[in-house]
C-alpha cells in the first residue's frame, strides 16, 4: 500500500460525505411519497371556533375588589393549564397574577396618589401586543403571532434560549427551570404540562377559543374581565375602549398591548 | 506494514465489538412487540384515522402534521382520505388504542417514586400504549414529557 | 499538522491532562444540569440570563479582536505583526468555540438547537448571531490552517486565501455588532437600549482581546523557543498603542452612557447604573465588582500611557488589569444589571451556583485546551522553520 495518510483521510472523508449525502437524498424522496399519500387529507378549523380579527381584553378595575375576586380568576387558569406551584420566586411560573399601580405601569410612582388607588390590585397577563418584541426576538418562531392577534406558544419548537423573556417589556413570560410535574396540584389531562427547558405564558386560551368557549379567566371573573374582538365595532371591548377612559402598560414603547385597564369603572367614569 | 501486527489485531477486536450484537442474537427467536394486539385494540368495523397500512408506515409524519396544524395554524379538524372528520387531539388516538385500565392520573412521572421529576426525553419512560412498539424498535418518542392522557394502556 | 500537538514535553502533557480533568468535572456538572434543568443555576424568572450568556458576550469580543492584527498586517502591510497574526487567529478560533459551548449549556432544550437553522426567522437577531459566529469560526480555521500550512512548506499561501482574509475584517466587526444588537434592540431593558452598545462592545473587545493576546505571547516566549515579537521588532508595543486607545474609547463611551442616564434623571435609565455602582433597594451584590472594574480600568490605562508600558513587570500587570476590568464589565455586570430592576421595578438578585461555576470553568477549560493544541501546532511549525 503506497497510499499516504493525507490521501487516506481524504478518501475516507469523501466516502462518508457521499454516504451521508446519499442517505439524505433517500430520506427526502421517501418524505415526498408520504406527502403525496396524505395530500388528499384536509385540515380546517372547527365550526364552533370563536374567530376574531383582533382579540383584546378589558380589565374592569371596578369588579376587582377582594382577594376572592382574584383567586377565582387565577385558580381557573392554574387548574386547566397545569401551572405548577414551584414554591420559590426564583423558579416560579405564572400566567396571570396581580400587582399594584406603581409597579404595573411605567412612571407609576406618585406619592400624592389616593391610598385606595395605590393599593388597587391590577390583573397582569401577557398583553398580546400588536408589535410583540418577543416574537421579533424568537430565533425559531416558537412564539408567533396568529392572524387573530394572539401571541401564541409552540412548546415543541422552543429551544429554551429565553431571548423572548429578555425582550418582553412586561415580564409576562416564565421559564420551566425544572420539571414542572411534581409541582402540579392536579394534572388536567386535556392540556399538556410542558417540560423543563421551555418558555410559557398566557395564550388567551386558544384551545378554548377553538372549541367556542371564552378564556377561563374571563369566565371565572364574573364580568371583571371582558374579552372580545377589537375589530368588531359592536363588541363590548370596542364599545368600552372607544367611549370610556382606559390605560395600558408602557404605551411609550410602541408595542400596542391588547390588554386595557378600565379604571373609570361603570359608576365612576 | 509499519506496526502491522498491532494494527491488524486492533482491527479484529474492533470488528468483534461492532458485530457483537449480531452474534449474540443469532439464532434467537424474534420476540416482537409486547402485547401488540391487546394494545392496538381493534374495535369491530372501525379503522384508525387512516387505513392501518398507512398508519403503520406514516403515523409519525401524520402526528407531526397534526401538531403543526393544531398548534401553529389553529386548525382542529382533520378530514381523512375517505372524507371522515376527526378532532385533532391525542385523545382521538387514546379512545381506541387503550386497554381501558385506569392509568396513573399524574401521567408519566409518579412523584412518589421520582421526586426530582426527570422529564427530559432521553430518560423518559411512559405508561402509554405507544411504548409497546416503541420499546421494541428502540425509538423513544418525546411526547409524554409534556402530554399526559388518562386511560393510557400500560405495557 | 495536527500531529505536532501529539508530541511534547512532560510539562505540556501535564497541562493537557490537567485541562482534561477540569473538563471532566465540567461534564459531570453539565449532566446534572441536563437532568435537573437550568434551575440548577442561579438564574430566575427575573434574571433569565446569567453567567453563561455573559461569558458568551465577553468571548465574542475576544474573538473579534483578531481583526486588530489582521487589518494592519494584511490590509496595510504592517510587517511587524507578521509573527503574531497566527496566534491572534487561533485565539479567535478558541474563543468562538467557547462561545458556541456557552450557548449550548445555556439553552433549555439543547437537543432542539438545530431548530434555529431548520426554521430560520429572519427578524431574529439571534438567528444572525448563529450564522455570523459559525461563519467566523469557519473563516479563521481556513485562514489560520492554510497560512500556517503554507509556512510549514516554505511557500507563500495560495491566492484564494486573500479574499477570505479581507472578508474576515468586516466579518469580525459584524460578530460583535450582531451580539451587541441582541441587547440594544430590546425595548423593555433600558440599561441595554442604547445606540452606543455596539461601539462600546467593539472598543472593549479591541482592548481586552489584544491584551490577552500579548499575555499569551509572553507565555509562549517562556515555554518555547518561539518569540512572536523578537527584539527590535516592536510588535508588542504597537499592539499596546491599539489597546491603549481602544480602552480610552471604551471608558469614554461608558462615561457618555453614565452622563445620559444621570443628567436626564430618568428613573429607568438611572436604576441599573445605581444598582451596579451603589446598590438598589439595599441590594448591593454587584457593587464590589463594578468598582474593582473601574479602578482596574484606570490603573491599566495609566500604566499603558506612561513609560511604565515598557516595563517588563508593569506591562503584564497593566494588561491583566485591562482584561479583568473588561471581563467584569461584560462578563459579570452588563447582563445581570440589564435585568435589574425587573419590568415591575423590583430587584431580584442573581448568585451563580457552584454547579453553574463548574460548567463555566469546564467550558473555559475546553477553550484553553483548543488554544493549547493550536498554539502547540503553530509553535512547532515556527520552531521547525527556524531550525
Amino acid at each position: 500500500m503506497s497510499i499516504n495518510r493525507r490521501q487516506f483521510l481524504r478518501r475516507v472523508g469523501l466516502v462518508s460525505a457521499l454516504g451521508l449525502g446519499g442517505s439524505f437524498v433517500i430520506t427526502s424522496l421517501r418524505g415526498k411519497k408520504v406527502e403525496a399519500a396524505s395530500s388528499v387529507a384536509e385540515y380546517e378549523t372547527s365550526k364552533d371556533a370563536l374567530v376574531a380579527k383582533h382579540w383584546a381584553m378589558v380589565v374592569d378595575m371596578s369588579k376587582f375588589k377582594t382577594e376572592e375576586d382574584f383567586k377565582k380568576v387565577v385558580d381557573s387558569c392554574v387548574s386547566i393549564h397545569n401551572i405548577p406551584d414551584i414554591g420559590n420566586l426564583k423558579d416560579e411560573i405564572k400566567w396571570i397574577w396581580e400587582d399594584d399601580y406603581e409597579h404595573t405601569f411605567s412612571g407609576g410612582e406618585n406619592e400624592y396618589l389616593t391610598e385606595s388607588f395605590k393599593k388597587l390590585p391590577f390583573a397582569v397577563i401577557c398583553n398580546h401586543c400588536e408589535n410583540p418584541p418577543c416574537v421579533k426576538a424568537c430565533p425559531t418562531g416558537a412564539t408567533f403571532k396568529r392572524p387573530d392577534g394572539i401571541v401564541d406558544m409552540d412548546y415543541h419548537r422552543c429551544i429554551g434560549c429565553r431571548f423572548c423573556m429578555g425582550a418582553c417589556p412586561y415580564g409576562a413570560r416564565s421559564f420551566n427551570w425544572r420539571d414542572p410535574r411534581p409541582f402540579i396540584k392536579k394534572i388536567d389531562p386535556d392540556f399538556p404540562t410542558r417540560t423543563q427547558g421551555v418558555v410559557e405564558k398566557c395564550t388567551f386560551c386558544v384551545e378554548r377559543l377553538a372549541d367556542g368557549v371564552m378564556p377561563a379567566c374571563v369566565e371565572a371573573s364574573n364580568g371583571g374581565l371582558i374579552f372580545g374582538d377589537l375589530d368588531d365595532p359592536n363588541s363590548e371591548v370596542r364599545k368600552i375602549i372607544s367611549t370610556k377612559y382606559t390605560i395600558r402598560r408602557k404605551v411609550e414603547l410602541g408595542t400596542q398591548p391588547s390588554v386595557y385597564y378600565l379604571i373609570g369603572g361603570g359608576n365612576n367614569a | 506494514m509499519y506496526k502491522g501486527g498491532r494494527i491488524i489485531a486492533s482491527l479484529i477486536i474492533f470488528v468483534a465489538f461492532l458485530t457483537f450484537p449480531f452474534f449474540y442474537n443469532m439464532g434467537k427467536a424474534n420476540a416482537g412487540p409486547v402485547n401488540l394486539t391487546a394494545n392496538i385494540q381493534k374495535i369491530a368495523n372501525t379503522q384508525c384515522v387512516e387505513p392501518a397500512e398507512f398508519m403503520r408506515a406514516n403515523h409519525m409524519q401524520l402526528l407531526n402534521q397534526w401538531r403543526n396544524a393544531y398548534v401553529r395554524d389553529g386548525q382542529t379538524v382533520y378530514t381523512n382520505s375517505q372524507g371522515e372528520k376527526f378532532n385533532i387531539d391525542l385523545s382521538t388516538c387514546i379512545k381506541c388504542h387503550s386497554t381501558g385500565t385506569e392509568s396513573n392520573p399524574v401521567g408519566t412521572i409518579n412523584p412518589a417514586t421520582n421526586p426530582v421529576g426527570v422529564s427530559n426525553p432521553a430518560l423518559n419512560t411512559s405508561d402509554q400504549f405507544c411504548i409497546s412498539c416503541h420499546n421494541y424498535v428502540s425509538v423513544k418518542p418525546t411526547c409524554w414529557s409534556c402530554h399526559s392522557e388518562t386511560g393510557g394502556a400500560t405495557k | 499538522m495536527l500531529e505536532k500537538a501529539l508530541t511534547g514535553s512532560k510539562r505540556y502533557w501535564a497541562w493537557i491532562f490537567f485541562l482534561l480533568a477540569v473538563i471532566a468535572v465540567g461534564l459531570v456538572a453539565y449532566f446534572r444540569q441536563y437532568n435537573y434543568g437550568l434551575g440548577l443555576t442561579g438564574m430566575s424568572r427575573d434574571v433569565s440570563w446569567g453567567l453563561y450568556i455573559a461569558q458568551f458576550t465577553f468571548l465574542v469580543g475576544v474573538a473579534a479582536s483578531a481583526v486588530m492584527l489582521v487589518t494592519p498586517y494584511y490590509l496595510h502591510d504592517f510587517k511587524k505583526f507578521g509573527k503574531m497574526v497566527i496566534l491572534g487567529e487561533f485565539l479567535a478560533i478558541s474563543s468562538v468555540i467557547m462561545c458556541i459551548f456557552f450557548i449550548f449549556v445555556d439553552v433549555g432544550q439543547p437537543m432542539r438547537i438545530l431548530n434555529v437553522l431548520l426554521y430560520p426567522q429572519l427578524h431574529s437577531v439571534m438567528f444572525y448571531d448563529m450564522c455570523v459566529l459559525f461563519g467566523y469560526l469557519f473563516i479563521n480555521i481556513v485562514v489560520g490552517w492554510t497560512t500556517l500550512g503554507a509556512e510549514r512548506k516554505g511557500t507563500p499561501p495560495p491566492k484564494w486565501i486573500k479574499p477570505i482574509i479581507y472578508i474576515s475584517i468586516p466579518w469580525a466587526f459584524s460578530i460583535h455588532t450582531v451580539t451587541a444588537f441582541l441587547y440594544a434592540g430590546l425595548p423593555g431593558r433600558p440599561f441595554w437600549l442604547s445606540a452606543i452598545m455596539a461601539a462600546r462592545f467593539l472598543a472593549a473587545a479591541f482592548a481586552a482581546g489584544p491584551a490577552f493576546l500579548i499575555l499569551l505571547v509572553l507565555i509562549v516566549r517562556k515555554v518555547s523557543k518561539f518569540d512572536a515579537d523578537p527584539p527590535g521588532v516592536g510588535a508588542i508595543q504597537s499592539l499596546v498603542k491599539i489597546i491603549r486607545y481602544a480602552m480610552i474609547a471604551n471608558i469614554f463611551f461608558y462615561i457618555c452612557e453614565v452622563f445620559t442616564a444621570f443628567y436626564s434623571n430618568i428613573p429607568e435609565e438611572m436604576a441599573p447604573f445605581k444598582y451596579a455602582f451603589v446598590g438598589l433597594d439595599g441590594h448591593t451584590s454587584l457593587v464590589p465588582f463594578m468598582w474593582a472594574a473601574t479602578i482596574l480600568a484606570f490603573i491599566g490605562i495609566g500604566l499603558l500611557i506612561f513609560p511604565t508600558r515598557k516595563n517588563k513587570v508593569l506591562l503584564p500587570l497593566a494588561l491583566v488589569a485591562i482584561y479583568i476590568a473588561n471581563w467584569i464589565d461584560k462578563g459579570v455586570v452588563l447582563i445581570i444589571a440589564g435585568f435589574v430592576p425587573n419590568p415591575f421595578g423590583r430587584v431580584t438578585e442573581y448568585f451563580p451556583t457552584s454547579n453553574e461555576l463548574a460548567i463555566v470553568v469546564g467550558v473555559y477549560a475546553i477553550g484553553t485546551l483548543v488554544l493549547t493544541v493550536l498554539y502547540k501546532v503553530a509553535i512547532s511549525v515556527r520552531e521547525q522553520n527556524q531550525i
